[in-house]
């Protein structure tokens, strides 16, 4: 029981110690934890930050639909057929770990300045990961269940959506997880980087006017959130853990 | 030494494989000239050393490769691909993880279309026939080894194929369990008038099970010898195999196959 | 689509005969053809044909600019990688090995690693300034939640059987963690060096991009505001295959390394 709550008590402790440092100390970019939490709950009744949540929730859902749609198809194919791999793999394991940020300014000119754009980054940052694990959840499918399906007359749909995905489902639901942290950094870098949407309106704007509270107050809430939908995917995650190891 | 009478009633054949063989796209040939007829409503074993192509051949004769020479016919119809007159049950019983022994057992008729209470009434009825009564909602990893195949026997059964094929069904299950699973499986088939192709390596096995044993050699896969035999059903278990011509059988098919032990 | 061919039970996988190499080839051949094709449509007069980046790229190399540019974003590049490895590693050997350490720095490891970060990048400019230390300071908060937890985790992944083994053999405390442990835990520690070296590219592209206009991120930028794109691609082309042949060779070394003692 203790051990659960430990990482909670050392974040108090931190906050505790931000607390105590900067009110002793001026720190320009820091004010105190205090100040920063009545921030937030200043934050959170603005009506700029409720669209900007919207807007970015947009943005990021639909960058992770489109990277679910794209990414588990693409893996269970190159799972299942050597040239497909053969062809994507490469490409895959370059983007995985490529600092894609630098291709966020060329997707402006291209998508727009707004929403595309961000939807766009959110995609890149999230669907390689969900390629390379739903390929590997694949191949942990035990062919004989490929096999049997096959001798019951199973068409190539019914083999891919009864027994390919269910079977990958572990590893795509990691994947999945995984691309949540890379697309919430994704969605993040996009506007920032954009600078006139969503969060990164509002970044900009508190850092122009030296607003220190509510830039953290943003910043907690952002990581707040972040960590949430993180700890959401993680739940479904265990509950199809059981059979992981049985395949 | 007296062998059991060979000389078998013209029955009608069920199966008959027809000069089948394979060669591997790797290069590896594992079976030449395969000829073989599987009589209706008899057990025959494919017995032989591992690799000798037994697996491959249940496989061509499922119709899930290709054979590289010859065909298959089964109830007078070439086999190009899963016939729905057959169905097969796997050595590592092929269950999926995610799914009940219901939705397992149900699975073959869930992908011909069958209708989801309808399905299920009939995998009902196989899992009480098989002995998994009660056990309707667990899952695989829940279950005995055991328990598993009788699983995967439940599932061939549902789809009401007349040709069953075994491939060492038993041979990843203990071996108290697995005699118990030999009974079972004899006095279902008494119930159920399958024609069943078994694959195994355990001479006994064969022994125990069979009405006939086709023996194959290795290196390429051939049939080297086809031995008929009617001890299993004559009495119960343990007369069986306590009955000299049991004894005799095994004794002399384990001498044929020593020399491809080295 | 085949679904048959991953069973491996299954005949009708041909055997192809192309070579890994060819391969790769190939889908680079797929990739840049794709690439010219639709530029020269043009789906967009933002996407320049895979020809004119390439074009693009030759002229910024010979005329020097690309070599200036990374004059720029090299050096804080290796000496921020550098600092986030003694950071990172010092930091994760210790909390590996003890517990409080583990309790303070853990959970904010694990945070840095997993929130959007790159929020607070603009800020560094307020305490650093838009200089070289700025760019470091970026890249180190990338890198080292990376290579500290990756280094946490081989010490805490060191082998209990080596320890057990070595505490049998009457070895003090010191030497259990300098010859097993430590040891035991490199092919981890080296692993999480790389991770930091890709988290490092980020950092240095997120700095220059958002806070000092100089190095490649700045390239990219400029070329972006006069609309000259295929200098623009092939800015970003550099960097990403910068990146890619950097993490590529340190794998490579890793798997000489480390490849048949680990696992
Ligand atoms: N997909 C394949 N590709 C290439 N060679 C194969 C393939 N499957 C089997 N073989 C080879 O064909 C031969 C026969 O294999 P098979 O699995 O049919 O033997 P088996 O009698 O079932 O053996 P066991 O008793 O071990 O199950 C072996 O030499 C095997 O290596
Ligand atoms: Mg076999």
């Amino acid at each position: 029981m203790a051990r659960r709550f430990a990482p909670l008590l050392t974040l108090i402790a931190w906050a505790l110690v931000w607390e105590v440092v900067a009110q002793s100390v001026e720190i320009s970019v820091l004010p105190p934890l205090s100040s920063v939490l009545v921030g937030v709950t200043e934050v959170v009744q603005l009506k700029s930050f409720r669209l900007a949540l919207l807007e970015t929730g947009r943005a990021f859902g639909i960058g992770m639909a489109l990277s679910v749609v794209v990414g588990v198809p693409l893996g269970v194919l190159m799972g299942v057929f050597r040239p497909a791999d053969r062809l994507l793999n490469v490409w895959a394991n370059v983007f995985i770990s490529a600092p894609l940020t630098a291709v966020v300014p060329a997707l402006m000119p291209l998508l727009g300045i707004g929403q595309t754009t961000v939807i766009a980054t959110v995609f890149l940052f999230a669907v390689w990961v969900i390629v390379l694990d739903a390929r590997e959840g694949v191949r942990k499918v035990n062919p004989s269940l490929i096999d049997m399906a096959r001798t019951h007359h199973a068409s190539r749909l019914a083999i891919f959506t009864k027994i390919l995905v269910p079977g990958a489902l572990p590893e795509v639901l990691t994947g999945i997880r995984l691309a949540v942290v890379r697309g919430v950094k994704g969605v993040i870098i996009g506007q920032i980087v954009i600078a006139l949407v969503g969060f990164g309106a509002l970044f900009d704007l508190y850092l122009q006017t030296f607003s220190m509270e509510r830039f953290w107050a943003l910043v907690i809430i952002i990581f707040v959130l972040a960590f949430l939908l993180v700890e959401g995917v993680g739940l479904i995650e265990r509950r199809v853990a059981f059979y992981a190891k049985s395949r | 030494m007296s062998l059991p009478d060979t000389t078998v009633p013209a029955r009608e054949v069920a199966v008959k494989v027809d000069g089948v063989g394979m060669v591997y796209p790797t290069g590896t040939e594992a079976l030449r000239d395969i000829a073989v007829e599987f009589p209706r409503g008899a057990l025959v074993s494919l017995l032989g050393p591992s690799g000798c192509g037994k697996t491959t051949l249940l496989k061509i004769i499922a119709g899930l490769i290709e054979p590289t020479r010859g065909q298959v016919i089964i109830n007078g119809t070439t086999v190009h691909g899963p016939s729905p007159a057959s169905a097969f049950v796997f050595q590592d019983f092929a269950l999926m993880p995610w799914a009940t022994v219901l939705r397992n057992v149900a699975f073959g008729l869930e992908l011909r279309g069958v209708r989801k209470r309808e399905r299920e009434a009939i995998a009902r009825k196989y899992i009480a026939e098989v002995g998994l009564a009660g056990a309707e909602n667990r899952y695989p990893h829940e279950m005995s080894g055991g328990m598993r195949q009788r699983a995967g026997l439940a599932r061939a059964l549902a789809v009401d194929a007349d040709v069953l094929l075994m491939d060492e069904p038993f041979s990843a299950i203990d071996e108290q369990m697995r005699r118990k699973l030999q009974e079972d499986l004899l006095s279902l088939l008494r119930v159920e008038k399958k024609t069943v192709i078994f694959v195994t390596h355990s001479i006994e096995e064969a022994v125990y099970l069979s009405d006939r044993i086709v023996i194959l050699s290795p290196n390429p896969g051939e049939v080297s010898q086809v031995v008929d035999t009617s001890l299993a059903h004559e009495g119960d278990p343990e007369t069986i195999r306590r009955d000299p011509r049991y004894v005799a059988l095994v004794d002399e098919i384990w001498s044929g196959l020593k020399r491809y032990l080295d | 689509m085949s679904v048959e061919a991953s069973a491996p039970s299954e005949t009708g996988r041909r055997s192809v005969s192309i070579p890994s190499w060819g391969w790769t080839l190939l889908s680079f051949a797929i990739v840049f053809g794709a690439w010219e094709v639709a530029g020269r449509v043009p789906i967009s007069l933002a996407f320049p044909p895979f020809s004119a980046v390439a074009a693009a790229l030759v002229r910024l190399i010979a005329s020097g600019e690309l070599l200036r540019a990374y004059g720029e974003t090299i050096p804080p590049l290796v000496v921020g990688v550098l600092a986030a490895a003694v950071v990172g590693i010092a930091l994760g050997v210790s909390m590996g090995l003890m517990r409080v350490l583990e309790f303070a720095f853990y959970p904010p490891l694990v945070i840095m690693q997993t929130a959007p970060v790159a929020a607070i990048i603009p800020l560094i400019t307020f305490i650093y300034g838009i200089g070289d230390l700025a760019k470091v300071v970026a890249v180190m908060i990338l890198a080292v939640p990376l290579t500290a937890l990756n280094a946490f985790a081989g010490i805490r992944n060191a082998d209990a059987r080596l320890i057990e083994m070595a505490r049998a053999f009457q070895g003090s405390t010191r030497q259990v963690v300098t010859k097993i442990i430590v040891p035991d835990a490199s092919g981890m520690i080296f692993a999480g060096l790389r991770l930091g070296v890709s988290g490092g590219f980020i950092g240095i592209v997120l700095a220059e991009l958002l806070i000092t206009p100089t190095g490649i991120g700045d390239t990219i930028s400029y070329y972006r505001s006069v609309a000259k794109y295929a200098e623009m691609y092939a800015a970003i082309v550099s960097i990403i295959a910068l990146a890619t042949v950097t993490l590529a060779l340190i794998e490579t070394a890793e798997r000489r390394l480390f490849g048949k003692t680990r696992r």
